[in-house]
């Protein structure tokens, strides 16, 4: 959009062309353009408005994100309240978006803008499902008193018991609520990491800090919200992913996916990365930068993992990343290994509309035994060929992928025990907890099913007490070194917690 | 190694003649995405280009479908729209692309139409006083540009705005066919410019034809202008 800038008593000002005064004769121009967007001091005896508080504070924001009009919101900027921020900068005749960090020239484009009338307008299409961010987009930002949140109740009502290895790493988080650090819990999966948390995040919260637990998933996100509503009952909570529409604005607790932290800044005084070597956190640079720029100058950072990749685990062997171990699951049995099983040129067979002859008697098994069972396969295009095929044994066999929109229901209708098999790529190798279930992989040898995602898969089997010794096949047609390395990995796992 | 416009997802151009000596524009989508446009041809409606491929025969006679009947019944809206082209059928992959380029406001989408978008002008419409739909100022501020100009500037000939809309009503995507065919008042009227489309054969782009009730109004209004007659092309049938 457009501003003038004028002089106000020998200062510099800007505002929004609908906004300017009338008596300065100044000519409108892209925000890109102005030199000084530096907003007056701070006027202490104006009586500013909450919710543009709640709204703003710790955050990055957009005009059209605020609930406020733009007179409303320039107001806050003349008291010395907010200031505009660019949005896109040139660094050395690199573009750079300041909301998501992005500085990969092809994902920059320009438009004949409409609004500052520049013919080209560069705008950020790494971030653009949060809104464009463009040349003459200025960014909001409050700078302003901040939040409070001292007279909330931030006692824990959890009354579960810790396993001794869950008590160990409790009592780590809980001495470095506080300091600036970062530590990582470095956990089996099913190992019970969610109530690792609780002790260290109701500490960090009565003492006034601002909390934020971020996971890559959406999934992850709403399994895990109303499980904080109960166990924080006093706490204002938020969670946010793309498409929710849970605004508590200012809460502070909140649960994200990685992707919505674009949206803070210098707001969190713990933040705590949940699975932080899945895909696409790992994958994508300008996520790390979110989370960097989320985080206060003296924050503690914590990082998740049940697989951590190669980098972390020799910085945390180096002794440079504190960190923790849960080897043990919290029912206290070992993980399942895994069992490997030739199953030939699958693809061909696929080709033919065919199953091979032992993933077919997998299935037929389950359904005569009555066990559900998660079938994962390389690919969309595995997926929707093999579903078919399947439906036809039995029609209430499922598929489930990333774009799929029913994906929520599919999800919560295997929970629930109505879908015999689910076949799904590797979406849900984290997170989707399901008690009764074995779990088989068609063509591992594939190189998505990389050494993490293999163990993640895995992890998916066994995980009540009444049931800990789910079954993991991977079926394969030539073995490789990621299959190897999961295995060995499962079994030191085991070895360590001493079964 | 090129980078799907619309996935992001790096992909390897097939080598062909046309790929080694530059001949052509980079391929702009994978072949995932390429593949799922359904493009128009074999046969097709021939007033509204929509292809017939797609719906039961009882809603098609002869050349025509029973929507653009519908319109030629009608004393008003008979013959104001001479043909409409599309380059593609509207289906689930391409509302995703056009919601993410007019919603999200991602426009250098637009780049991904470019060839095949050239290459229907010339073969149907050449020469024509290319007009592209215009938007409400309200509307066009809140997106910051206008799809259908970007799509009329891709055919490299002048534009002209000889309309302008009016009315700012709620957009036509969220309307049922009922509310969209209900047709009140033109929400179009002649601009300045509208003197030169006087005698002329006036080619309208917009983004998609979905009813036809934004195009005929737009039609109309240049027809009464004194256009000798008006046609259409769009990305989306």
């Amino acid at each position: 959009m457009r501003f003038v800038s004028f002089f106000v008593d020998g200062k510099n000002r800007i505002a929004p062309e609908p906004l300017a005064p009338r008596h300065h004769h100044s000519i409108s121009t892209s925000f890109y353009n102005l030199h000084n967007v530096d907003p007056p001091p701070l006027n202490e005896g104006y009586s500013f408005n909450t919710t543009l508080q709640a709204e703003l504070a710790g955050k990055l924001l957009l005009l059209d994100e605020l609930s406020l009009s733009l007179n409303e919101v320039h107001d806050h900027y003349d008291h010395g309240y907010i200031r505009y921020n660019k949005g896109i900068d040139n660094e050395q005749g690199k573009w750079k978006c300041n909301r998501c960090g992005n500085n990969e020239p092809r994902l920059f484009a320009s438009f004949s803008c409409y609004r500052c009338k520049e013919m080209q307008c560069v705008y950020c299409r790494n971030c653009i499902m949060m809104g464009r961010v463009s040349q003459c987009t200025p960014l909001v930002s409050w700078i302003g008193p901040s939040l409070n949140w001292k007279d909330r109740n931030c006692e824990s009502v959890w009354e579960g018991m810790l396993s001794s290895a869950q008590e160990n790493a409790s009592l780590r988080l809980e001495e470095k609520i506080g300091v600036k650090d970062e530590l990582l819990i470095w956990a089996v999966c099913g190992a019970g990491k969610t109530e690792v948390l609780f002790q260290g995040i109701e500490k960090a919260l009565k003492t006034g800090q601002r909390v934020c637990i971020a996971t890559p998933r959406t999934d992850v996100v709403l399994e895990l919200l109303p499980r904080l509503r109960k166990v924080f009952p006093g706490v204002t909570l938020s969670g946010l992913y793309g498409g929710s529409m849970d605004h508590m604005d200012g809460a502070q607790l909140i649960l994200s996916t990685t992707h919505q932290l674009f949206r803070f800044r210098k707001a969190f005084d713990l933040i705590i990365v949940d699975e932080v070597d899945a895909f696409p956190f790992s994958y994508d640079k300008t996520l790390a930068y979110a989370v960097q720029q989320a985080q206060k100058a003296e924050a503690l950072i914590v990082y998740l993992s049940a697989t951590p990749d190669r980098k972390m685990k020799q910085r945390a062997e180096d002794g440079k990343l504190p960190s923790v171990k849960i080897p043990k699951r919290y029912h206290g049995f070992p993980l399942p290994v895994p069992h490997f099983l030739w199953c030939g040129h699958w693809k061909k067979k696929l080709k033919k509309n065919k199953l091979p002859g032992n993933v077919m008697n997998w299935i037929n098994h389950q359904l005569e035994r009555n066990r559900q069972g998660f079938l994962f396969v390389p690919s969309v295009r595995t997926l929707e060929q093999i579903v078919p095929l399947l439906k036809e044994m039995n029609p209430l066999i499922e598929g489930v992928h990333a774009e799929d929109p029913d994906r929520k229901e599919k999800v919560i209708r295997f929970r629930n025990g109505e879908t015999p098999i689910l076949v799904t790529t590797t979406i849900l190798e984290r997170g989707v907890t399901v008690p009764f279930t074995d779990v088989a992989v068609l063509g591992t040898e594939e190189e998505i099913f990389t050494e993490s995602a293999l163990v993640q898969i895995a992890g998916r089997a066994g995980r009540s007490k009444d049931d800990p010794a789910g079954e993991v096949l991977f079926y394969h047609y030539g073995k490789t070194t990621a299959m190897v390395q999961a295995k060995r990995h499962i079994e030191q796992m085991n070895r360590e917690a001493g079964l | 190694m090129n980078y799907c416009l619309y996935c992001h997802e790096a992909f390897y151009e097939p080598v062909s003649w046309r790929f080694i000596t530059r001949l052509s524009e980079a391929m702009p989508f994978c072949d995932d995405c390429s593949s799922s446009f359904e493009a128009i041809n074999g046969e097709f409606c021939g007033i509204c280009g929509r292809s017939f491929t797609l719906f039961p025969e009882q809603y098609r006679q002869k050349h025509c479908c029973t929507d653009c009947i519908r319109w030629e019944e009608g004393k008003e809206w008979s013959g104001v729209l001479t043909k409409n082209r599309s380059l593609y059928v509207y289906n689930d992959f391409l509302k995703q692309i056009i919601s993410m380029l007019k919603y999200r406001g991602d426009a250098e989408l637009i780049q991904g139409f470019r060839a095949p978008f050239r290459k229907l002008y010339k073969q149907e419409f050449r020469g024509m006083l290319i007009v592209p739909v215009p938007l409400s100022v309200e509307r066009h501020y809140e997106r910051g540009f206008n799809q259908a100009q970007l799509l009329a500037e891709l055919l490299g000939d002048e534009i002209i705005v000889p309309i302008e809309r009016i009315i700012h009503e709620k957009k036509q995507s969220k309307k049922s066919r009922k509310e969209r065919l209900d047709i009140k008042e033109n929400i179009f009227q002649a601009s300045k410019e509208a003197e030169k489309i006087k005698g002329k054969s006036v080619l309208l782009i917009d983004d998609v034809y979905t009813t036809g009730a934004t195009i005929r109004q737009a039609a109309k209004v240049m027809l009464e202008a004194g256009a000798l007659e008006v046609s259409s092309m769009t990305v989306g049938r």
